[in-house]
C-alpha cells in the first residue's frame, strides 16, 4: 500500500473509492499522483478506466487484428475507420454496442446507440449515408421479449428516421441466451473526400476548445460504468444512467459541422460520447501529446447548479468539442448559431499534458493526462479454453419424413422468419441512393455513392451458436460470411469493423470465448485480406452470472465499381439451372436444422477453409462482373434449403432439386457448410459457369432445375411457395401482436 | 423551369427533392432557407420537402408552418405558383392552411417505409396530367405522421371537386377514403405523403414517381 496521507480527499472514504475504481486502481491512482484524488479527479479515472473507455481486459488481444492495408486510411484510434474507394472519395465507417442501456430503456438505449455511431462518422467529416443494425433478443417466451423488440426497432427507426440516413440493413436473431442481456449494435457509414478528413487529436498550443450542440444535462452521468458492470437485482434502477436522444439536435449537428469543415475553421474534432466531456477532452489533448484546460462556467448546462463532477461525466448526446484554428470563432458561432444550436469556447490547449478543469473560480481538477488517457490500466486476464464439441456425422441424423414440412419449419423460426415487422419501421430509401435494402433479395445492403455509378456494399454478420460451440472457428466464420456476403453481390470486400459482445472477462471461460473468436477473426482477416479498420468492445453482458452467447459482430465495407453489375438473389426463372459452387459435407453440427427439427443445440460448427472461401468467392465475383452470374445466393443458414427458399420466395417460382449422391438428404439440403454459394442461371450460361469452375478447380455440382410452384427434392417432400412464404412473413408479426405463434399450418 | 427546395432545419428530404428536380428540368433548384422572407421571382414550382422539420415537435409541420418563408410562399401560392408537398411538406401545408385536413399519427401507431401501390385519381390536375390513362402506380411511403383525416363534409367536397389526386390501394396507415394526395381548390397546391422523388431513377427500382415532376414541365394547365 502506498504511504500517501492522507489516503482520501474531503468527502471521499473508502466505500466511496471503491463505488469508483477497484481497491488496486486506487492504489494506483495514490502512486501516479502522489496525492489523494479529489472527487472530480476520482469521477474522472472511474469512467475513463472502466472496461468500456479503456478497453483494458481486450486490448492486448485486439493487437491481433491485421489493421492495414492498401485501401485502408485510418485503422482504430480514430473515431472511426477510413477506407479508399478510388477517385479521390473514402468511406469512413464504425459499429458499437448500446447494449446495457438498451435492455433498461430500449427506446431511448437503441436511438441514442444510433446517434452516437452517427457521431463517430460525421466527426470525421463524412456525411453519414448508410445505416445497419446487429440486434439480439432473448427468447420468443421471455416476458420481456416482445416489449424490448417493440422498443428498440422504435427507437433506432425514431432516431435514424429523424436525421435522414437510411437505415438499409442488418440482422435479428432470438436465443435464451440473450434473456438477461439484449445485444443492440449500430453501424454506420459515411462519405467524405479524402483530402476532408478530420481526425481529434489536438495539434497546436494555445488554440481554442469549443463546445457545440447541445446543453449538458444530468443525463446519463456513469453510463460508461453502468456499460462496464453485470446486471443483477436492481438493474432498474439505473434508468438515468441511460442517455435521452434528441435526433433533431443531431440532424442540425450534422449540418453544422459539415458546414464548419468547409470553413478552414477546425484543427481537431471529436464527439462527446461515453463519458462525454471527460472523454473527449481527454482523448483529443492525450492523443496529441498536448494538455487541455477547461472552464466548466462556461459549459452549455440544462439546468442549474449542476457540479463539475456531474458535467464532467454527462453522456448528453448530441454534443461535439471541437479545437478551432484561432480567429475561427466567429465563423463557427455563424453557423452553429444558424443552426439554432449552442456554441461557446470552454478552454484552450495547452502544453502541460495536464488536464486542468476550473468551476467558479476554483481549480477542481488538476491531473496528469497519461495515466487516464494513453497509460490507462491493461490487463492479460486468465483464459482457460472449453473443450471442443465432436463433429456431427451426418450420417447419424435420420431423415425426417417430410423434407418440405421441415424446411417449412425452419424457416418460419425465429431466426429464420421475415423480419419485416422490424425493417419496415425504418426509412430505407431517404437520401435516394439506395439500390438493395432489408426488402431487396441481395446478401448485402447496397447504397450507391451519390452522383456516381460505383456503391457501397454493407452487410452484419456473426453466428453465435458457432462462436458459443467453437469460438476460434466461429470468429473465422463471422468474417468469412461477411466476405462472402459482399462477393455474393459481386462486391470487393475491403475491410470489417467488429462490436464484440461478451460475457465477464474476468471469468477464465468467458476470456476464453473473447480471446477465441478474436484470434479466429484475426486469421479469417489475414487470409482474407480484410483488414480491421475500426470496431468496440462491450464486456460483463452478463445478469445474475449468467453469460451472453460470444457474439463478435462483424460489420464489413465492399466496393461495386459498376453498380450495374451486380448479384441478387430474386428474379430465379422457369427451367434456370441451380448450381452449387464450393464443397457440401453435411455439416449439421451447430446448425439451424439440429436446432429447431432435433431440438438439438450441440456439435462442431462447420469448420472454415479459408482458402476455399477465397478461391470459391474469387471465382463467383469474377462470374457476376464478368455478366454470366446475375443471381447469386451466399449459402449460410439453413444451406442449400435455406437459399433454394430464399430465392423462391423472392422470385415465386418453386424449384426441383435433386440429389443422390451418400449423404442422408437432410445433411445435403441443411448442412451449413462454408465457402459455398447458389447460382441460377439459365441452361447455356449455367453450364460457361460450371466448365469456368471445373477448370479454376472450384467444387461445382447441379442442386436442380427452377420452376413449379413447390420446391421438391427428389420428385417428392413438396413445399408450396405461398404457403412458405405465407409462414416466412407471418411469424414476426403474430409474435408481437401477441397471439399463438403460426404452426405450419 | 425554374423551381426551389424550402429548408427547414430537421428537413431531410430536400436534396433528393433537389436531385429530382435537376434531373426533370435539367437546372438546378434554388435551395431556400425557412428564415428568409421571400421567395425569388420566377419560380415555376415551389417544392417543401419530407423529413422531420422541428424533429416534429409540437405537431408534425406546426413549427415549420409559421417560418418566416412560408408568408410568402402562402402569398405566392394564393396568386397561383405551383407547391408540391411531400409529406412533412404535405404537413407543413395543411398546418400553413394551403391545404385542408390535417395527418394524424398511422393508424398503427408504427412508423411504415414500403413501397406503396397508389392509384391516379384524375390526370386532370397539373401535378399528374403526364400519367394520362395510367392508374396504377407504386411510389415509396416512409412516415409516422401520413393518417389522413378531415371532416366528411371537406371530404365529400374534395372528392366532388376532383380534389383528391391520389389514393392508396392498400390503405397502410388508416387515412379517410385511402386518401394519399390532395390539392387545394384552385389546383395550384399538392400535398401527398408518398414520395415521387423517390421514384424518378431507374436504378433504385422505379419511375413511377416521374409523372408528377413531368406534368409540370408542360406549363401551367
Amino acid at each position: 500500500m502506498s504511504e500517501i496521507n492522507p489516503r482520501y480527499a474531503d468527502g471521499i472514504d473508502e466505500q466511496v473509492a471503491l463505488e469508483h475504481v477497484t481497491a488496486e486502481e486506487y492504489e494506483t491512482i495514490l502512486t501516479e499522483l502522489g496525492r489523494a484524488p479529489n472527487r472530480v479527479e476520482l469521477g474522472i479515472f472511474s469512467v475513463m478506466w472502466s472496461e468500456h473507455c479503456s478497453y483494458k481486459s481486450s486490448r492486448v488481444h485486439l493487437a491481433k487484428f491485421p489493421t492495414t492495408g492498401e485501401r485502408v486510411v485510418y485503422g482504430p484510434g480514430e473515431n472511426a475507420g477510413v477506407v479508399d474507394i478510388d477517385d479521390g472519395e473514402v468511406a469512413v465507417f464504425k459499429m458499437e454496442s448500446h447494449n446495457h442501456p438498451s435492455f433498461i430503456e430500449p427506446y431511448q438505449g437503441s436511438a441514442t446507440g444510433v446517434g452516437g455511431i452517427l457521431r463517430d462518422v460525421f466527426t470525421m467529416g463524412a456525411r453519414p449515408v448508410a445505416l445497419m443494425n446487429a440486434l439480439r433478443f432473448g427468447s420468443p417466451d421471455h416476458p420481456k421479449t416482445r416489449q424490448l423488440v417493440s422498443g428498440v426497432a422504435a427507437g433506432i427507426g425514431g432516431y435514424g428516421n429523424c436525421v435522414g440516413v437510411p437505415t438499409v440493413g442488418g440482422e435479428t436473431n432470438f436465443h435464451p441466451g440473450y434473456n438477461g442481456n439484449i445485444l443492440v449494435n449500430a453501424m454506420a457509414v459515411g462519405l467524405a473526400k479524402r483530402e476532408g478528413i478530420f481526425t481529434a487529436a489536438a495539434r497546436e498550443v494555445g488554440y481554442p476548445v469549443l463546445y457545440v450542440g447541445a446543453k449538458t444535462g444530468r443525463d446519463g452521468i456513469h453510463g460508461a460504468t453502468m456499460a462496464s458492470a453485470e446486471f443483477g437485482e436492481g438493474s432498474e434502477e439505473k434508468r438515468p444512467t441511460v442517455q435521452v436522444g434528441d435526433p433533431f439536435t443531431e440532424k442540425k449537428l450534422i449540418e453544422a459541422c459539415l458546414e464548419l469543415m468547409t470553413e478552414n475553421a477546425i484543427s481537431s474534432i471529436q464527439d462527446m460520447g461515453a463519458a462525454g466531456l471527460t472523454s473527449s477532452s481527454v482523448e483529443m489533448a492525450s492523443s496529441g501529446g498536448l494538455g487541455i484546460e477547461l472552464d466548466l462556467d462556461h459549459v452549455p448546462q440544462r439546468e442549474t447548479g449542476m457540479t463539475a463532477y456531474e458535467m464532467m461525466l454527462s453522456e448528453s448526446q448530441e454534443r461535439m468539442l471541437i479545437i478551432l484554428k484561432p480567429g475561427a470563432e466567429p465563423v463557427a458561432e455563424r453557423i452553429f448559431r444558424k443552426w439554432d444550436l449552442d456554441v461557446a469556447t470552454i478552454g484552450r490547449t495547452t502544453d502541460t499534458s495536464r488536464l486542468v478543469l476550473k468551476h467558479k473560480g476554483e481549480i477542481v481538477c488538476d491531473l496528469p493526462l497519461d495515466p487516464i488517457g494513453e497509460k490507462a490500466p491493461k490487463y492479460r486476464r486468465p483464459y482457460t479454453e472449453a473443450a471442443k464439441p465432436a463433429a456431427v456425422d451426418p450420417k447419424s441424423i435420420a431423415d425426417p419424413a417430410d423434407l418440405g414440412a421441415a424446411l417449412l419449419t425452419v424457416m418460419s423460426s425465429p431466426d429464420m422468419a421475415s423480419k419485416r415487422w422490424i425493417w419496415s419501421q425504418y426509412d430505407r430509401h431517404v437520401m435516394a441512393d439506395t439500390v438493395a435494402s432489408s426488402e431487396d433479395p441481395a446478401d448485402a445492403a447496397i447504397v450507391r455513392i451519390h452522383g456516381r455509378d460505383k456503391a457501397l456494399a454493407i452487410t452484419t454478420d456473426c453466428t453465435p451458436r458457432y462462436c458459443f460451440a467453437d469460438p476460434r472457428e466461429g470468429g473465422r466464420q463471422a468474417v468469412a460470411e461477411a466476405w462472402r456476403n459482399l462477393t455474393a453481390v459481386g462486391a470487393d470486400p475491403i475491410a470489417i469493423t467488429d462490436c464484440l459482445n461478451f460475457g465477464n472477462p474476468e471469468r477464465p471461460e468467458i476470456m476464453a470465448q473473447f480471446v477465441g473468436c478474436v484470434e479466429g477473426m484475426a486469421e479469417a482477416c489475414e487470409a482474407l485480406s480484410f483488414p480491421v479498420v475500426s470496431g468496440n468492445v462491450s464486456l460483463y453482458n452478463e445478469t445474475d452470472g449468467k453469460a451472453i452467447p460470444p457474439t463478435p459482430a462483424v460489420g464489413a465495407v465492399g466496393l461495386i465499381p459498376d453498380v450495374a453489375v451486380r448479384a441478387g438473389y430474386g428474379g430465379m426463372a422457369e427451367d434456370m439451372v441451380l448450381l452449387v459452387v464450393g464443397e457440401t459435407a453435411g455439416a449439421l453440427g451447430a446448425s439451424i436444422y439440429l436446432r429447431e427439427i432435433e431440438g438439438r443445440e450441440e456439435g462442431a460448427p462447420p469448420p472454415v477453409d479459408l482458402a476455399a472461401e477465397k478461391r470459391n468467392g474469387d471465382f463467383v465475383r469474377a462470374e457476376i462482373r464478368a455478366g454470366r452470374a446475375k443471381i447469386v445466393h451466399d449459402l449460410s443458414e439453413a444451406g442449400i434449403a435455406g437459399a433454394v427458399a430464399d430465392m423462391a420466395m423472392a422470385s415465386g417460382a418453386g424449384a426441383k432439386l435433386a440429389y443422390s449422391g451418400e449423404l442422408p438428404l437432410a445433411a445435403w439440403l441443411f448442412g451449413e457448410d462454408q465457402a459455398r454459394y447458389l447460382i441460377a442461371a439459365d441452361e447455356t450460361t449455367a453450364a460457361t459457369i460450371r466448365e469456368n469452375a471445373i477448370k479454376a478447380g472450384v467444387p461445382v455440382e447441379v442442386a436442380g432445375i427452377a420452376g413449379g410452384d413447390a420446391i421438391t427434392v427428389n420428385g417428392g417432400h413438396a413445399l408450396d411457395v405461398t404457403r412458405l412464404k405465407r409462414a416466412n412473413e407471418a411469424w414476426l408479426p403474430d409474435f408481437m401482436a401477441g397471439g399463438e405463434v403460426m404452426a405450419a399450418e | 423551369m425554374k423551381t426551389a427546395v424550402i429548408v427547414f432545419p430537421g428537413s431531410n428530404c430536400d436534396r433528393d427533392a433537389a436531385v429530382a428536380l435537376e434531373r426533370v428540368t435539367g437546372r438546378p433548384a434554388a435551395m431556400i432557407w425557412h428564415g428568409d422572407s421571400a421567395l425569388p421571382e420566377g419560380l415555376d414550382l415551389v417544392m417543401v420537402p419530407g423529413g422531420f422539420s422541428y424533429g416534429d415537435y409540437l405537431r408534425s409541420g406546426a413549427v415549420s408552418a409559421r417560418s418566416p418563408i412560408m408568408q410568402d410562399l402562402v402569398r405566392r401560392a394564393g396568386e397561383g405558383l405551383p407547391v408540391l408537398g411531400v409529406c412533412n411538406g404535405f404537413q407543413v401545408l395543411t398546418e400553413a392552411g394551403l391545404l385542408d385536413g390535417a395527418l394524424m399519427r398511422n393508424a398503427g401507431l408504427r412508423f411504415i417505409c414500403e413501397k406503396a401501390p397508389l392509384r391516379v385519381e384524375t390526370a386532370d390536375t397539373r401535378f399528374t396530367r403526364a400519367y394520362g390513362d395510367r392508374k396504377d402506380v407504386t411510389i415509396p411511403i416512409a412516415h409516422h405522421d401520413g393518417n389522413f383525416f378531415a371532416d366528411d363534409e371537406t371530404l365529400d367536397r374534395l372528392e366532388g371537386e376532383g380534389q383528391v389526386a391520389f389514393r392508396y390501394a392498400a390503405n397502410p396507415n388508416g387515412s379517410a377514403r385511402d386518401i394519399a394526395g390532395i390539392t387545394n381548390a384552385a389546383g395550384n397546391v399538392l400535398g401527398m405523403m408518398p414520395h415521387p422523388e423517390r421514384a424518378v431513377d431507374p436504378a433504385l427500382g422505379g419511375t413511377d414517381g416521374l409523372g408528377v415532376f413531368e406534368s409540370l414541365l408542360g406549363g401551367r394547365s
